[in-house]
C-alpha cells in the first residue's frame, strides 16, 4: 500500500509542526521510502500502514521517530567552513610549494557519504588553485562503507534540499547543471573525484600515502579500541607533511600519540609527529 | 539581526519567521510584494538582510532587488532570493541583479541559517546548523 494523499498531508503537517521543516507536496516519494524503511523496521507492512498507526493513537515516540527519519540533516557543503578555509590559505599552499617537483596531489575524504566534502574540496582546489589545471596530477579520493552512498557520490547528482545546504549560489551555477529535480556535479567536479567502498574498521588495502585527509565526524560510530587503530593508521597513510582534518568536536587526545596539533585560524588540524613512518 | 520578509504567500512568511525567530532575529518585518517592501523601506527603518520570494504581484522580487540596488542607503542590505524558481539562468539573474545569495524552495530551516551564515551573521557556539538555529551580529554587505 503507497501512501495516500491525506495520509501524507498528515505527516507534512506532524513534520511541519515538530520540526519547522516543510515537505513539499513532490516528496511524498521521501515520505513512502524512509517510513517504508522505518515501517518494516517496526515490524509494519510498509509505510501507509504506520501512517494509519499514527492517525489512530497519539504515539509521542513513533511521532519522534517519523519525524527523524524525514528530517535527517543533509550533509552539508564546506561543512564548519574552517577546515576548508585553512585548507585554501594555509595548507594547500604548503603543499603546492612542497610538492612543485613532484608535481601530484592526493586528497582522502575518508567517510564521504554522498560526496559533498570532496566535492566541496574539488570546487576550493578549481577556484583558488587554477595552477592545478596544468601539468598536475591531482587525486581525490572518497570513501564510504556504505555502497549506496558510493554510488550516490559517484553520480555526483543532488536533490535541491542537498544543494541548498551550505553551498554559495555563485559555486552552485559554476559547477553545477540543473536537470530536472538535480543538480549535478559539473565535468571540473567530477573529472577530479573518484570514490570507492572502503570500511575504516578493516585494513586499508592499496591506499597511498595522502597530502590531505578528512576523517571528520566518523569516529563516534567506533569503540575506543578501534578509534585509536583509526587514528594511528590515519597518521601514517600521511605523506610526509600532510594535514589530517578531524571533525570540530573530535580530537587524538587519549587515543594516538602519533599526531600533533597544528592551531590555526580558530581550529585545528594534525601533522605525523615526526620520526612516525 | 533586523530582517524583511517580502513572499506574498502568508504561510511562507509565518513560516521564515518563526525559523528568524528561533535563530535570534531582533527584528522581522513583512511584505506582501515588492511595493509594499518599497512604502517599508521608505520610512527609514532599513533590515540588515532581506528574504524576497521572486514571484509576487505587483512589484516582484527581480523588480525589487534591482529597485533597493539603485538606492545607495538600501545597498548595505544583505539579500537572499528564496524561491521556486531553480533555472540556473535565473539564479544567474538573481545574482546579477544584486542578490547576494540564493535560496531555492522546498528548503530546510539550516539551508536559511548557512545562507545567513555565509553573508556574515554568525551563530553562537551553541546554535548554528548543527544544533539548532540561534543567530546575532550583523555585517554590512557591498554588493
Amino acid at each position: 500500500m503507497s501512501v495516500a494523499r491525506e495520509e501524507f498531508v498528515f505527516v507534512q503537517q506532524l513534520v511541519r509542526q515538530k520540526s519547522a521543516i516543510v515537505l513539499s507536496d513532490d516528496k511524498d516519494y521521501l515520505v513512502e521510502s524512509r517510513l517504508g524503511s522505518l515501517a518494516h523496521k517496526l515490524g509494519m507492512d510498509d509505510a501507509g500502514g504506520l501512517v494509519c498507526t499514527l492517525r489512530s493513537r497519539r504515539d509521542p515516540d513513533l511521532e519522534r521517530q517519523v519525524v527523524e527519519a524525514l528530517t535527517t540533516n543533509e550533509t552539508s557543503w564546506f561543512r564548519d567552513r574552517r577546515p576548508f578555509d585553512v585548507l585554501t590559505n594555509r595548507v594547500l599552499p604548503e603543499m603546492i610549494k612542497a610538492n612543485s617537483t613532484t608535481r601530484r596531489l592526493r586528497i582522502w575524504s575518508a567517510a564521504c557519504a554522498s560526496g559533498q566534502e570532496l566535492y566541496s574540496i574539488a570546487m576550493v582546489l578549481d577556484e583558488h588553485f587554477p595552477e592545478l589545471r596544468q601539468g598536475w596530477h591531482v587525486e581525490l579520493l572518497g570513501t564510504d562503507l556504505n555502497e549506496e552512498m558510493v554510488r550516490r557520490a559517484s553520480a555526483g547528482s543532488f536533490t535541491t534540499l542537498e544543494i541548498n545546504r551550505g553551498l554559495p549560489a555563485s559555486l552552485m551555477v559554476r559547477y553545477f547543471v540543473h536537470e530536472g529535480a538535480s543538480w549535478t556535479a559539473g565535468p571540473a567536479l567530477r573529472d577530479r573525484a573518484r570514490f570507492r567502498s572502503l570500511n575504516l574498521a578493516a585494513p586499508w588495502e592499496d591506499l597511498p600515502r595522502f597530502d590531505v585527509i578528512f576523517l571528520r565526524n566518523v569516529l563516534i560510530y567506533f569503540d575506543v579500541t578501534t578509534k585509536a587503530d583509526i587514528l594511528k593508521r590515519a597518521a601514517r597513510q600521511l605523506a610526509p607533511g600532510g594535514a589530517l582534518f578531524l571533525g570540530a568536536a573530535e580530537t587524538p587526545n587519549g587515543l594516538c600519540d602519533d599526531l600533533a596539533p597544528v592551531p590555526v585560524d580558530g581550529t585545528v588540524y594534525y601533522r605525523a609527529k615526526k620520526g612516525e613512518p | 539581526m533586523k530582517v524583511l520578509v517580502v513572499d506574498d504567500s502568508r504561510a511562507m512568511r509565518s513560516l521564515l519567521r518563526r525559523i528568524l525567530t528561533r535563530a535570534g532575529a531582533d527584528e522581522i518585518q513583512e511584505a506582501g510584494d515588492g511595493r509594499e517592501a518599497v512604502e517599508l523601506l521608505e520610512t527609514g527603518n532599513v533590515p540588515d538582510v532581506a528574504l524576497v520570494d521572486w514571484n509576487m504581484p505587483v512589484m516582484n522580487g527581480l523588480e525589487l532587488i534591482t529597485t533597493m540596488r539603485r538606492r545607495a542607503e538600501w545597498r548595505r542590505v544583505a539579500i537572499i532570493m528564496v524561491t521556486t524558481e531553480s533555472e540556473q539562468s535565473q539564479v544567474v539573474r538573481a545574482l546579477a541583479a544584486g542578490a547576494h545569495e540564493y535560496l531555492i524552495k522546498p528548503f530546510d530551516e539550516y539551508s536559511l541559517i548557512e545562507k545567513l551564515e555565509m553573508l556574515g551573521f554568525q551563530a553562537p557556539a551553541s546554535a548554528g546548523a548543527g544544533s539548532g538555529p540561534a543567530l546575532s551580529g550583523q555585517k554590512g554587505i557591498e554588493p
